[in-house]
């Protein structure tokens, strides 16, 4: 079976996907449930009704953003996994503008959004500094950042940001800071415009002007962007200034662009794991930012389906996470595609 | 470099000599701090020596985090088949074993990008185990077990010490002894130094790697069943708190040493035992939020490694895979 070349990314991607799909449905069968209704309630729970499709959309939105985190610091050789952090910082300052600064319609959305996106690049700054001037890896760093992000969220959460008598979430956001919800009958906001047109800008940047050439440059062969005068540095900020923009909109997307709470509650659960879960959708989405807004369909589609599947089948929701994980580990391996391959030729 | 490293320690030292008599002024007793210090330590510390081993081999394994959430869950479903903490201890041992066997022959063999497969792992645990808590037990994030499981401590005159925590430091001497005075060791430091010279001697790069994989994954197994089985006494989705990462930062800081690795994990460990002991302290903790508590630990894994090591050298082909031409 020969496979045009342009489209082995996309084989590539799709035989990963298909790998966590049989080795999640092993997990499930190995404790006493069947594949086949977890995967039916996982695709009905999905594309069932017009209603979930753009519940489907609404899930998405944030994991589109932290894709985007992720697959810029692959592109520049980095692996940023603080997009977590970085969401909680966004969700923080989007909630803070949003909630408390009274401001005319329009630009109390404005800078709601940029609020949390600001956040977002600033907490990217402390691993970018870190790793710029004093060579620490960028793995451990962003691991830590999201642990202090976590506990300092919940602090500004609950300490400044709680609604009075409602210790359980922080000050809702006032009308003028939120998001025209698309549709009654989901929690779609117009901020996935918002969000795919973020992914259109990054992509711009990266393919259409010098920084973004650089960037690429510096990512795939470093000891060429040295000769050519590229300065790592510069490099690194950038990328996870880009990174964390993007995470930061996610997380002021979940505060302003999500009904029916238009806050951050103060166990951060309207945000937890939005960080993570977007590696697998980078990945899958070949750190494309196009790619991104495919896969983050597929994941949202998983997210949203996993909801009927726990309700139907009993088959906890975090197990989409698992799978998520799987895809990842999927994708790590190149022997793995020529194995396939291999096989198919045979 | 080595001067920055010593100047590091004397910091440290010095440090935790000014806060002894501060917490003896707010009521903190400075040999509960040591034993929940050397709790804490442990975890840390038998992760970070197979660790230290792997990445001498040449191999990568940041998928640590994951291995001490799923080898917690299995040490305490294991301990509960045999009704024992230490045939938990053990079921947690091989299930890390097992975890880092494969993360090392997919390395080895699928030639995999060491830092995604390890990421795929840690992602993958995020969903498992809490997947797993439900199946095992039919009861979501959490699982208490009975009492009489936990692995009992020993008296000591500096407190109360786990057993495990002895073999921690064991492992740490052993591995020094292994890297430095046997052939092997330097067959494995050879591996990740000189994968081809290796080769050509006639001697098996991907078995001595596939060994150090099995060897760090079951450190850090054991290390994960410690947790809940000699330390908290009950078992929660999120038990491994990142310590996975804090122990690859003790695997940096130490330079890939085991000894250092040990005392880097103690200075951890204290860390999280004054955070602790801070936590609970009357008259203390009303006045510190226990938000900026809990940071500390982290925090000070990002000082360190950003004060003290910066760059450092690494076997020339860490986490890159062996391909015989």
């Amino acid at each position: 079976m020969r496979i045009p070349r342009g489209l082995r990314p996309l084989a590539e991607s799709l035989a990963a996907v298909f790998l966590g799909f049989m080795a999640g449905g092993v997990l499930v069968w190995a404790f006493g449930h069947s594949p086949l209704a977890v995967y039916r309630a996982l695709l009905v729970g999905a594309f069932g009704s017009r209603e979930d499709l753009l519940e489907t959309l609404a899930f998405a939105t944030p994991l589109l953003l932290t894709a985007l985190t992720f697959a810029v610091g692959v592109r520049a050789g980095l692996f940023n996994i603080g997009a977590e952090g970085q969401v909680y910082l966004g969700a923080v300052g989007a909630a803070f503008v949003a909630g408390s600064l009274p401001l005319p319609p329009g630009v109390h959305l404005l800078m709601a959004t940029l609020a949390g996106m600001t956040a977002g690049a600033l907490w990217a700054l402390v691993p970018a500094v870190l790793k710029a001037w004093r060579g620490v890896h960028e793995v451990i760093s962003t691991i830590m950042c999201n642990w202090i992000a976590l506990y300092l969220s919940m602090y500004l959460a609950i300490h400044f940001l709680a609604e009075p008598g409602r210790a359980e979430r922080t000050i809702p956001a006032l009308p003028t800071a939120r998001y025209p919800v698309l549709s009654e009958e989901s929690t779609l906001t117009a901020v996935l415009f918002v969000a795919v047109g973020f992914a259109l800008l990054v992509y711009a940047v990266l393919w259409g002007t010098r920084m973004g050439y650089e960037l690429r440059l510096a990512g795939e062969n470093p000891d060429a962007a040295r000769y050519a005068g590229v300065r790592p540095e510069r490099v690194v900020v950038l990328s996870l200034a880009i990174g964390g923009t993007a995470a930061g909109l996610a997380g002021a997307s979940q505060v302003i662009g999500r009904p029916p709470a238009w806050s951050l509650y103060a166990t951060l659960g309207n945000v937890a794991t939005l960080g993570f879960d977007g590696i697998g959708v980078a990945l899958v989405g070949r750190n494309h930012p196009l790619g991104a807004v495919l896969a983050a369909i597929l994941f949202g589609a998983l997210t949203q389906g996993g909801r009927l599947m726990e309700y139907e089948v009993g088959v906890l929701s975090e197990l989409v996470r698992a799978l998520n994980g799987i895809v990842v580990f999927a994708m790590a391996v190149p022997e793995l595609w020529n194995l396939v391959r291999g096989r198919l030729i045979r | 470099m080595r001067g920055r490293r010593w100047l590091g320690w004397a910091a440290g030292v010095l440090l935790a000599a000014a806060v002894v008599p501060l917490l003896g002024r707010v009521g903190l007793s400075p040999v509960s701090l040591l034993e929940t210090g050397l709790l804490a330590m442990t975890p840390l510390a038998l992760a970070a020596v197979g660790e230290c081993l792997n990445e001498k081999a040449g191999l990568v394994n940041i998928g640590l985090e994951a291995i001490f959430l799923i080898t917690a869950t299995a040490g305490v479903w294991f301990a509960e088949l045999g009704r024992s903490g230490y045939v938990g201890l053990l079921g947690g041992m091989m299930a890390g074993a097992l975890l880092g066997l494969g993360l090392g022959a997919v390395s080895v063999y699928g030639r995999a990008d060491q830092i995604i497969a390890g990421i795929g792992l840690n992602v993958f645990a995020l969903g498992f185990v809490p997947f797993l808590l439900i199946s095992l037990w039919a009861f979501p994030g959490v699982h208490v077990f009975p009492n009489e499981l936990m692995v009992p401590r020993l008296r000591t005159p500096i407190g109360q010490v786990s057993p495990v925590t002895l073999g921690a430091v064991a492992a740490a001497v052993l591995a020094h002894l292994l890297l430095h005075r046997t052939v092997l060791g330097f067959r494995i430091r050879a591996a990740g130094e000189r994968p081809e010279a290796v080769d050509v001697a006639g001697l098996r790069v991907d078995r001595l790697r596939l060994l150090t994989a099995t060897v760090g994954g079951a450190l850090a197994g054991l290390g994960g069943a410690f947790l809940p089985l000699s330390w908290f006494g009950a078992l929660v989705k999120e038990i491994s708190a990142g310590r996975g990462f804090i122990a690859l930062a003790c695997v940096v800081f130490a330079g890939l040493e085991p000894l250092m690795a040990l005392g880097a994990a103690l200075l951890f460990g204290l860390a999280d035992g004054f955070a602790s002991a801070v936590a609970v302290t009357p008259g203390v903790k009303e006045r510190v939020p226990f938000y900026f508590v809990s940071m500390i630990p982290y925090a000070l894994t990002l000082a360190v490694v950003a004060a003290v090591i910066g760059r450092r050298r690494f076997p020339s082909t860490v986490g890159r895979p062996y391909v015989r031409k």
